[in-house]
């Protein structure tokens, strides 16, 4: 339910861009983020992350 | 597609805002760039005048954390100085007084990459280093921004340290604790950073005033800094060939420390016998731009010295 003390208007054209902008930043951030992780795992733990007792 | 009008909290002005935010390069500059290729540079100097090895991909991923962190300590000052940028020239341009990003976006980006940067810091490298970049950016952050800056004409001076850490967190990456190198390397950041700072507040003293930061030409009189700058460039001369004689600067690094060192005197007597009009102005812009390349020019010998085997010791 909508805040009636809030008032609501439809984004332009140029918000909606700027958005799409934003959206795709935050994808291509988060599979940085996943890069980053990855290859700090394998420089961390090398070959050693494949040697654990199952 | 509707969006709600808001408008931004805290000190700043409140223009009515759109919650559709702004544009990426917006969040970009909240992180203030120029700064962040300072601190990696200073922290890539820290890392390499240290004794020890770091496996190279470790070294790359702790200076972009370093980066990051700083940008975050940066954009949580913007968050918190809305007010004051919003009336100075200088910075009424930035996102937040200008109206493109809100406050809550800003101290939310700001928090975010604050903890992500300390985090990738500690699984990167160690503690001691995520410790210290957690340090640096609550000091700049709370410290200065919040406390200082608006507090007492000592803030750039205390503040300083904020700059001045990422040598120390540099070290503390490769060697996994804090050396004599990187202590030298903050002191003379730390010293650099008043002459730095008050020959611009010299200029720019009525926007100061204006935006109420008690910052030392408006407090003390231009008198009183002009005096203070010489001060602080006296003792930064021979702080700045201290890694000559403790061995970790060479010939390269003594002769830019020795002439750098003699302009940095030499300029700040020139900002102190300019008292009038265009000289004056002119005397303290050359005094802002010369301590700009006085500490790249220093930074970067040493990394020439260390890295391209150009070190060549001057003593012993």
């Amino acid at each position: 339910m909508q805040d009636p003390e809030i008032q609501y208007r439809p984004l332009t054209p140029e918000e909606e861009r700027r958005r799409r902008k934003r959206s795709i930043a935050i994808a291509l951030a988060l599979g940085a983020w996943v890069l980053l992780f990855f290859v700090l795992t394998i420089v961390k733990l090398g070959p050693q992350i494949l040697s654990r007792p199952l | 597609m509707t969006s709600l009008t808001t408008s931004i909290g805290h000190n700043a002005p409140a223009p009515a805002l759109s919650a559709a935010g702004g544009d990426v390069p917006d969040y970009f500059a909240l992180l203030k760039p120029r700064v962040m290729v300072l601190v990696i540079f200073t922290a890539l100097v820290g890392m390499v005048v240290s004794q020890g090895h770091v496996q190279p991909m470790i070294g790359a991923i702790s200076l972009l954390a370093i980066a990051v962190g700083a940008g975050a300590s940066g954009c949580l000052n913007m968050w918190w100085d809305a007010d004051i940028d919003a009336v100075m020239s200088r910075t009424a341009t930035r996102p937040i007084p200008s109206g493109r990003i809100t406050s809550e976006e800003a101290l939310g980006f700001g928090l975010f990459l604050s903890v992500a940067s300390v985090v990738v810091l500690g699984l990167a490298a160690n503690l001691l280093a995520a410790a210290l970049l957690a340090f640096t950016i609550v000091f700049y952050a709370v410290v200065y921004s919040m406390w200082l800056k608006r507090a007492t004409a000592q803030n750039i001076v205390i503040g300083g340290a904020a700059g001045a850490l990422p040598p120390v967190i540099g070290q503390a990456v490769v060697t996994g604790s804090v050396g004599i190198e990187s202590l030298i390397l903050f002191a003379i950041i730390f010293i650099w950073t008043p002459p730095h700072f008050w020959a611009l507040a010299l200029i720019k003293a009525d926007e100061y005033a204006r935006a109420g930061i008690p910052m030392m030409p408006n407090v003390a009189g231009p008198a009183s800094t002009r005096r203070q700058i010489v001060w602080y460039s006296l003792l930064l001369a021979p702080l700045g060939l201290a890694p000559v004689a403790l061995g970790f600067g060479g010939l390269v690094y003594a002769v830019i420390g020795l002439v750098g060192g003699v302009g940095m005197v030499a300029f700040s007597i020139r900002v102190l016998r300019n008292r009038e009009g265009e000289a004056e102005r002119r005397a303290a812009l050359g005094m802002f731009g010369f301590s700009i390349l006085y500490l790249f020019a220093l930074f970067s010998a040493l990394l020439a010295e260390q890295s391209f085997g150009l070190f060549r010791p001057v003593l012993g």
